[in-house]
């Protein structure tokens, strides 16, 4: 279904980015799933109270705090990791399609695909609000 | 909703999540713009916490449905890359602004944004685009003319005005960012109305930005303890798997019809954000 300037390389690297997409999704939601069963089996009885806004605490904030929880098998450190997952599948996915832009010496788009990473790192990295 | 256990809630928040996912992967709108509002008005979470788990749940949505396009080559990846410069670079701000804003006004301008989603989606236009127009200089050095599959055969259409896109892109990546949502309403805008995209073109193409878009001022929601995994879980696993459901859905169905239907849900949802956002009760 692409057109003519569009040869077999650009279908199969969306063939890839589809793929690579569809993977991150899924080992995220099992994680995220894994942790909230366990979440429920510790907190299923409890009430939820969502309506202040206190902020979560540190170790549910920074990358070492989630590492950690999630390593030592806390529920809530379980979904938090696979939600961080889930936020790297499409920074992979841009980190890809430079690659593949490279691939196809399409420098241009190489540039541009470099300069939205930049961007998600930055934002991801070393932001502050 | 008080009296509801932390299971309860769980699978209630996680059916509601299920339905607005498949809306707003249905419509392009993605569905972070309910979920939020439903949050809020009917679960009494707080907008800050409704924002992070909208957020990431966009991530999923996008990401998920994005599979099942780009093996379809609808979507126009070129063009997507290039406007998702604008739409990063705007989200890293929205989320700097949010943190600075109370409550109250970001509802009301939550509000809004809801009402111009709908009042966007119900203006019917034709699907076909005239292609009948001179090439356009910028689109045709960043190579994003391109083809697409339509019911009767591969059309080939052409990228107008992308100075201008690029600007309504970084003002939906200020909105994404600033309001936990994917931005689909002002990314078609952009895409459909400005760049002259063919609808469908457009809806899958945002569908595929907005992770991205997501993505960078998610890490900003993060750090600021907006993500509490209590609640992003169902809403991101609910979201998901509604998603998916409707990009199955989509080559079957007519947009015009979706987009009405949609729009009148947005719209009292709307008008509630916006009434409570002004007697202070978000």
């Amino acid at each position: 279904m692409t057109g003519i300037r569009e040869g077999w390389d650009d279908k199969k690297i969306e063939e890839i980015v589809g793929n690579l997409l569809r993977a991150g999704v899924i080992i995220a939601a099992s994680v995220v799933f894994a942790g909230g069963v366990l979440y429920l089996f510790r907190y299923g009885n409890t009430h939820p109270n969502f309506s202040i806004f206190r902020g979560e605490p540190s170790d549910m904030r920074s990358l070492a705090g989630i590492f950690h929880e999630a390593f030592i098998l806390r529920p809530r450190g379980i979904i938090q990791f696979g939600l961080l997952l889930l936020i790297a599948t499409p920074v992979a996915r841009v980190a890809f399609s430079a690659v593949a832009f490279a691939l196809e010496k399409d420098r241009l788009y190489v540039v541009i695909t470099l300069i939205v990473l930049t961007v998600l790192l930055f934002s991801l990295l070393w932001a502050r609000a | 909703m008080h009296h509801l256990n932390t299971t309860e809630f769980t699978l209630v928040i996680g059916l509601g999540a299920l339905v607005a996912g498949f809306l707003g992967a249905l419509t392009g709108l993605g569905g972070g713009i309910v979920v939020t509002p439903l949050l809020t008005l009917a679960f009494g979470v707080n907008i800050r916490y409704a924002m992070g788990a909208s957020l990431v749940s966009v991530i999923a949505t996008s990401s998920g449905a994005a599979a099942a396009y780009v093996k379809e080559g609808i979507s126009n990846i070129r063009a997507g890359m290039f406007l998702e410069i604008a739409t990063t670079t705007g989200a890293v701000m929205g989320a700097g602004i949010a943190l600075r804003l109370p409550t109250a006004v970001i509802a009301i301008v939550f509000g809004v944004v809801l009402l111009y989603s709908a009042f966007q989606s119900t203006r019917i236009h034709p699907e076909l685009t005239p292609d009948n127009r001179e090439p356009d200089r910028i689109s045709a050095l960043l190579r994003m003319d391109s083809t697409y599959p339509a019911l009767d055969g591969v059309k080939s259409y052409r990228v107008h005005s992308v100075p201008a896109g690029f600007g309504v892109m970084f003002g939906a990546g200020i909105l994404s960012g600033l309001l936990g949502i994917g931005s689909g309403a002002l990314k078609v805008v952009a895409m459909d109305q400005v760049m002259r995209l063919p609808f469908k073109v457009s809806t899958t193409t945002s569908n595929f930005m907005i992770g991205v878009t997501a993505a960078a001022s998610a890490g900003v929601y993060l750090r600021q303890g907006y993500v509490d995994p209590g609640l992003a879980m169902p809403v991101m696993l609910g979201v998901l798997l509604g998603a998916l459901l409707g990009a199955r859905v989509l080559p079957r169905t007519r947009s015009h019809v979706l987009r009405l239907v949609f729009s009148i849900a947005v719209t009292v949802l709307a008008i509630e954000m916006i009434y409570h956002g002004i007697s202070g009760r978000l």
